[in-house]
């Protein structure tokens, strides 16, 4: 079971940096629900020996909700912008790949000192979220539309969500849900909103939204 | 004694996996094809053809294609081929395989600069940006290969390898260096999607410009390097992906040859389904093959 | 009981989106505000019991917290009966640059607004820190329609911006959560507020730190603290008075709840140098960067935004010094809940009869809304502290807490951004009040209408009383709050 497990988090790593090297929206949208998706799966395969229905629910929710809606919400809402692509990103993809190197170096830096109390099962996990979480920031502040930056929050929700999965048994299914609906309903108006914006600016890049300061 | 043998079949064969390839992508595109063994024709041409030189070049020029073909028969000394050790070996003979194909590359560059040709210029420079963004991927990969198997000479990180390490123990570490392998292979080599081999533009050729004013036995010495050259590099990733060690040397050699031709024959279907990138993505596939590789070493770091 | 104040916003806030007719969703609105307060103070005279195990419950923090909730929105629900029977449905210029634009649909509004209340209750009554994450991301996802009541694009950046800084502040608190689950994994503590200050020893203080520092920072941006606090000027701003009114009095608070709590938490297993210093330096740079941004502040919305960043700072900085100054720093957070929601609605007044924002041209509000003007007066002086209103009583107990700590260096900085902010907020007022208004503006044929004036009015009365003798409920339930956080 290990070897899968350090398998599903190797492809996590790869599909972070994908999402760094990815200009196509679509594409992005498509990395992210994969990633969802294999983290939908990651808690079946932690508790491969003690199944119960409580994981079994809580896999399926967040793979439904990260793998199917969250993409067919923000497909749409690419399809109503019609827009393709982030074609000046404020930081170039190679050296937002680069860069991702240095985060990874980071994440395994910083996760390997830190003294987890609890027995991670493979000494990647911890590593794994949190370069997974800086990614999301990455992404968040280098692409200029609103669609990469919600697909950078999303990411940087699945990286806490990782660092979570390691110490899954303490968090009660009620929270569990609660922060699975809020992250729903974040992306749902986070839609809405990126509908809006597209409607009066003519497009959704974020850096002309810049009327309001002092 | 088997490891010379492995050495006879490389510089006997190289050019038949080139053939491979051609036939691959003639079937793709619904031609007959030049024949398997047009190189070696070629290569007997040429080398009965006298070599005219320029009045601008030096002797840089004709001491190129002579020490590119030293250079990788002498790699050809460290690389191990199908689990069989290779004719020498000791710790940090990859960076005397890494520092070999880099002198091989440092003398087709200066020799294609001699000519003060502007297109040869420009293929050398694109050539030296791309191999030296291809360079880590190939570096880190090795460095993974050998913190995995406590070892670093290039025969003992490749001789204890089973088949069914890659869906083991460690799996994901050989499947990323050998998805970083493959692009260092292409980009190398200067296949498709990196550099299209058939081009007709010197504007868009990398590494064939290079060539464009050599003939002769000269000529010859280039085409044949190129093939040693894809063998090298070829033997390195199918060591991974066809790792047989069953015990009989000659068994373990024929696996790796079928292995060395399934390869030309991938190459050939890569080839016909993709489409070359555009210069400026080429790097960013580079960078991602040693993206690919420092995570592999990141992982067996632990 | 707690149930109850949860479901009834929240059933009537949903049932407001799919039943239509404007007058039902306003009576619905001003219905509902009035039996949240009922029962408000229906748990104030008998402390309802806890539920789902301890998870929810009302004590003498939870029900300050949720009264001055409460109390903030019945008074914005009344007046938002008066401010959306002015609202026109249809097009209509924009104050600042001309272009025509409409407002969202009244159900969005209402809705909205509802579930907005619903989810700052479950804040206020959440002891188990995964559950009042979820409630705080909550508020931000029922709050942001509000902020784009107006439909253009100055809103929608508010928005937006609102959004995304918030919603990325609170993953990160999140994270902070998921640390405080580590740190107590060697003890078997459950996540309830309660239950992490018993056992607050045995948390290991490594973890215990860093979910400090994680949650401080994502709570912090929620709560508006300096340099965190880029998203609060502008949705205070772009948002319909009223919205402002319940963003800075009531939503501002549930954030500074949630700090509070685990600011207990770290206080209790005996990090409070760390937790505490950390407190002092976001307080004060908040206060620092509200006040070189009221200096000169052109907009009088955004002045009373940056004045809500400052007084957060203060807030903070209270907890932070501890001592007189935590009591000080709770009856500050009622003071300026109560303080700013007035002002905001005084702003909308001025705003609705003005049809600007910018303090340059307006002049004379004591001439043209002569209650209103009071209002806006009174309000300035209780808004920087000045005799004989709540915030001099809290801000005096503050500075009392530092000088009996010997923390004499941040009294003088505490004292001195006051004193700037004071300076700098006077002229604007000043100005705004006096003077002849503009000869462009027409003098409206009636009065003030008394939806428009006697919410603001109500509250005007409740900081005069505040300040001239705090109620004895009310120094039980902070006497009694401070004892439940050990904060003493």
């Amino acid at each position: 079971m290990n070897n899968w497990i350090e398998a599903l988090i190797v492809l996590v790593v790869l599909t972070n940096l994908r999402l760094l090297g990815t200009s196509r929206l679509i594409a992005c949208i498509r990395i992210v629900a994969f990633q969802g998706i294999l983290l939908g799966v990651l808690p079946l395969l932690f508790h491969a020996n003690d199944l119960t229905l409580r994981v079994m629910l809580q896999a399926a929710a967040s793979t439904f909700t990260k793998g199917v809606v969250f993409p067919w919400l923000l497909s749409r809402a690419v399809r109503e912008a019609d827009v393709r692509r982030e074609l000046e990103p404020i930081i170039g993809y190679t050296s937002s790949l680069l860069i991702g190197c240095v985060l990874l170096g980071t994440a395994l830096y910083v996760g390997w000192r830190l003294p987890l109390p609890g027995t991670a099962s493979t000494p990647f996990m911890v590593p794994a979220a949190l370069f997974t979480m800086m990614v999301g920031l990455f992404t968040i502040v280098a692409r200029r539309k609103a669609l990469t930056q919600v697909l950078g929050y999303l990411a940087m929700e699945n990286g806490i969500y990782t660092f979570g999965l390691a110490f899954a048994e303490k968090e009660p299914l009620l929270v569990e849900m609660g922060i699975l609906l809020d992250v729903f309903v974040a992306v749902f108006v986070m839609g809405i909103t990126i509908y809006h914006i597209n409607r009066e600016f003519d497009h959704i890049d974020t850096d002309q939204l810049s009327s309001l300061k002092d | 004694m088997i490891s010379i043998i492995h050495i006879l079949f490389a510089v006997l064969l190289a050019p038949l996996a080139l053939g491979v390839i051609n036939r691959t992508k003639a079937i793709f595109a619904g031609r007959r094809g030049q024949p398997l063994l047009q190189l070696y024709w070629d290569l007997f041409k040429l080398l009965r053809k006298g070599a005219v030189y320029s009045r601008t070049t030096t002797w840089v020029f004709s001491a190129g294609p002579l020490v590119s073909l030293a250079a990788v028969l002498t790699s050809l000394l460290v690389v191990p081929f199908g689990g069989v050790r290779a004719l020498l070996a000791f710790p940090g003979d990859l960076l005397l395989l890494a520092y070999l194909l880099g002198l091989m590359r440092f003398f087709t560059v200066i020799a294609a600069l001699d000519t003060g040709s502007s297109f040869e210029g420009m293929g050398a420079s694109r050539e030296v940006t791309f191999s030296a963004l291809a360079e880590p991927a190939l570096l880190l990969g090795l460095a993974a290969m050998g913190r995995r198997a406590g070892s670093l000479s290039l025969s003992g990180m490749y001789s204890g390898m089973m088949p069914s390490d890659l869906v083991h123990h460690g799996g994901p570490v050989l499947i990323l260096v050998a998805a970083a392998f493959l692009v260092v292979f292409l980009a190398e080599n200067a296949r498709i999607p990196i550099d299209d081999p058939d081009t007709h533009l010197e504007l868009t050729m990398i590494h064939e410009v290079m060539a464009l004013d050599h003939g002769g036995p000269d000529f010859a010495f280039i085409q044949y390097a190129a093939a040693l050259k894809m063998w090298v590099l070829g033997a390195l990733l199918i060591g991974i992906l066809v790792p047989m060690h069953t015990g009989l040397p000659p068994l373990d050699v024929v696996a790796a040859l079928i292995g060395m031709f399934l390869l030309a024959a991938a190459t050939g279907v890569i080839e016909s389904t993709m489409a070359r990138l555009r210069i400026l993505r080429v790097p960013q596939l580079l960078v991602a093959a040693s993206v690919l590789s420092m995570l592999a070493l990141v992982l067996v770091l632990d | 009981m707690i149930t109850a104040l949860v479901l009834i916003p929240m059933l009537s806030g949903i049932a407001a989106f799919f039943i239509g007719g404007n007058g039902f969703r306003r009576g619905l609105l001003l219905a509902c505000a009035i039996i949240h307060s009922g029962l408000t103070v229906a748990a104030w005279a008998v402390r309802p019991v806890s539920q789902l195990g301890g998870w929810l419950c009302l004590d003498s923090l939870e029900l300050l917290f949720l009264g001055i909730t409460s109390l903030l929105f019945l008074v914005a629900a009344v007046y938002a009966v008066g401010y959306l029977s002015r609202e026109t449905p249809d097009q209509r210029p924009d104050v600042e640059e001309g272009f025509l634009f409409s407002n969202a649909p009244e159900a969005t509004f209402t809705g909205c607004l509802l579930l907005f209340l619903s989810t700052m209750t479950l804040v206020a009554a959440a002891q188990h820190f995964g559950l009042m994450w979820v409630a705080v991301e909550a508020t931000t996802l029922a709050s942001a329609p509000l902020i784009y009541f107006h439909r253009h694009h100055r809103s929608l950046e508010a928005a937006w911006k609102y959004l995304l800084i918030c919603s990325v502040g609170i993953a990160i608190a999140l994270l902070g959560n998921f640390f405080l689950v580590v740190s107590a994994t060697m003890t078997r503590v459950s996540m309830t507020v309660p239950d992490m200050i018993r056992n607050a020893a045995s948390l290991d203080p490594a973890w215990l730190k860093a979910a400090f520092l994680l949650l401080l920072v994502g709570y912090g941006t929620k709560m508006g603290l300096a340099p965190l606090h880029t998203w609060l000027p502008d949705a205070h701003s772009e948002a319909p008075s009223v919205i402002s009114a319940l963003l800075s009095g009531a939503l501002l608070n549930c954030a500074f709840l949630a700090v509070l709590r685990i600011q207990a938490v770290c206080v209790a297993a005996g990090l409070a140098d760390f937790s505490r210093s950390l407190l002092i330096l976001f307080g004060l740079l908040s206060m620092g960067f509200a006040a070189v941004f009221i200096i000169g502040q052109m907009d009088y919305k955004r002045m009373l935004a940056y004045s809500s960043v400052e007084h957060m700072g203060i807030q903070a900085l209270g907890v932070g010094i501890g001592g007189a100054a935590s009591f000080g720093a709770i009856l500050h957070a009622v003071n300026h809940s109560l303080t700013k929601a007035m002002l905001f609605l005084a702003a909308g007044n001025i705003l609705a009869a003005y049809r600007t924002k910018s303090t340059a041209q307006v002049s004379g509000v004591m001439r043209l809304l002569p209650v209103t003007g009071v209002l806006w007066i009174a309000g300035f002086f209780a808004i920087t502290g000045s005799p004989p209103f709540g915030i001099f009583i809290s801000e005096l107990t503050i500075l009392k807490g530092m000088l009996d700590g010997h923390h004499v260096f941040i009294a003088i900085l505490y004292l001195a951004l006051l004193v700037a902010i004071f300076v700098g907020m006077t002229g604007v007022f000043l100005k705004m009040a006096h003077g002849l208004p503009n000869e462009s503006i027409r003098r409206p044929e009636k009065r003030e209408s008394y939806l428009a004036v006697i919410p603001p009015l109500v509250l005007g009365i409740a900081i005069l009383i505040l300040g001239v003798s705090i109620p004895r409920f009310l120094k039980d339930a902070i006497d009694l709050s401070i004892q439940a956080l050990r904060m003493n």
